[in-house]
């Protein structure tokens, strides 16, 4: 089986794969991080997306040994010293979630919004960019203000 | 999803000689057809030859004339790029409506052109702007590219390596999603050319995108959203499914190349 060496949340690892290991397999089974969900395994809810070189993508639908050489964050990687990222404060505080399953694929969407979009992104951008991001408690509204306040503290 | 042996070439033609070598191979572009088809098992290849590193691939370059996207770069790219959105505006925001963020950040033009699937939505610009299918063996024109549902002109192993779009006069793109998938239930890509000759390219209601000719001579003539009022498009061999029934997707291919006519700029 080929090695496949990359930094997840900012540490080298590496790991052995096989041609068909999915990111998000290697990410929970192989490296124990297990915040990153599985949900439709059909590249459609979100739950599974992590940053690949900086871009937010569905871990689901991209080979680990793609990866080779990239830079990973998951949701693990957000939290520095201790202290909660701005975007995981504001989902907190705003009860951005309600079974939580969807939470870490709609931060680091979020996340990843507010890098393309600034700390100023409006309700509309939030809501559309939000579309490849599925929750099935919340409907979305407390989300959308987490997103929100989660930018303006970023 | 069954195991395979994984190459990641540097170079297009070592990408092709992994092909040939290759007993049951496949490209892989931004994977976000062939890795679900896989899943699902009904794809089972020995060899995936991965384009992503091949750095020639990817990138834009406009002139006066044209615009020359490479096979691998992304929808994103395609839908931020200063440079596409000055020469050809329609076909940044058409690519800023493929998918989610996350799906536009993976998927490519070249594989979603080489995938040919009937409702995704570049194959209606590719015909509307008259473009041409560059691979490592030839140059296509988009009017003899897209050969049936999930068929294309290109020959096992042939490569697209970028797709040259030339800069119309005005254009536009209008799009009625499936609310779930997002993919164009119909989609209607129009352009007029810098020498007034109109394209429509449809995308979504047929096996594969076609052009509507009735559409192109009146608007060659007086390109305005009343000189195409009163054209309808035959209902006979459009797709007819679940979704939508072909009269309605034809009705829509009405509707949509007014709209587009109209916010064609």
């Amino acid at each position: 089986m080929p090695t496949l060496s990359l930094k997840v949340n900012g540490k080298a690892v590496s790991g052995e794969v096989e041609g068909r290991t999915l990111l998000v397999e290697f990410l929970r089974d192989q490296l124990g991080l297990t915040g990153t969900h599985v949900g439709c395994d059909t590249s459609q809810c979100g739950t599974c997306v992590v940053h690949v070189d900086g871009k937010a993508v569905k871990s689901c639908t991209v080979l680990a040994a793609s990866c080779a050489g990239a830079s990973v964050t998951t949701i693990e990687g957000l939290a520095a010293n201790g202290k909660l990222h701005p975007m995981q404060q504001a989902f907190h505080e705003e009860h951005g979630l309600q079974c939580g399953f969807c939470t870490p694929g709609m931060i680091m969407a979020a996340v990843d919004i507010v890098k393309r979009n600034g700390k100023k992104v409006d309700e509309e951008t939030i809501r559309r960019e939000l579309s490849g991001n599925l929750c099935r408690c919340t409907g979305y509204h407390n989300i959308v203000k987490a997103v929100q306040s989660g930018a303006a503290n970023m | 999803m069954e195991n395979f042996n994984y190459h990641r070439p540097a170079t297009v033609a070592a990408a092709a000689a992994l092909l040939k070598k290759s007993k049951d191979g496949v490209y892989l572009a931004g994977g976000h057809t062939i890795l679900p088809t896989m899943k699902q098992g009904l794809r089972a290849p020995k060899d995936v030859v991965d384009l992503s590193g091949i750095k020639a691939m990817s990138g834009i370059k406009a002139s006066a004339g044209a615009v020359v996207i490479g096979a691998g770069t992304t929808h994103m790219e395609v839908a931020s790029s200063s440079a596409v959105k000055k020469a050809i505006p329609a076909l940044a925001e058409m690519a800023g409506k493929i998918g989610g963020v996350h799906v536009r950040h993976k998927g490519t033009i070249g594989g979603s052109i080489a995938n040919a699937d009937p409702a995704s939505d570049y194959p209606s610009a590719c015909l509307a702007l008259g473009a041409t299918i560059v691979t490592n063996q030839r140059k296509i024109p988009a009017d003899k590219f897209f050969t049936g549902l999930f068929q294309t002109a290109l020959k096992k192993g042939e490569i697209i390596t970028a797709v040259s779009f030339p800069i119309p006069k005005r254009a536009a793109h209008q799009k009625f999603p499936n609310p779930a998938s997002r993919y164009a239930l119909t989609g209607v890509f129009v352009a007029q050319g810098k020498d007034g000759k109109a394209r429509v390219g449809v995308t979504g209601a047929g096996p594969a995108a076609f052009r509507v000719a009735d559409m192109e001579a009146a608007l060659s003539k007086e390109f305005s959203e009343k000189s195409i009022a009163a054209i309808k498009v035959p209902p006979r061999g459009l797709l007819n499914d679940m979704h939508a029934t072909a009269a309605y997707r034809a009705h829509l291919v009405s509707v949509l190349a007014r709209r587009a006519v109209a916010a064609a700029k």
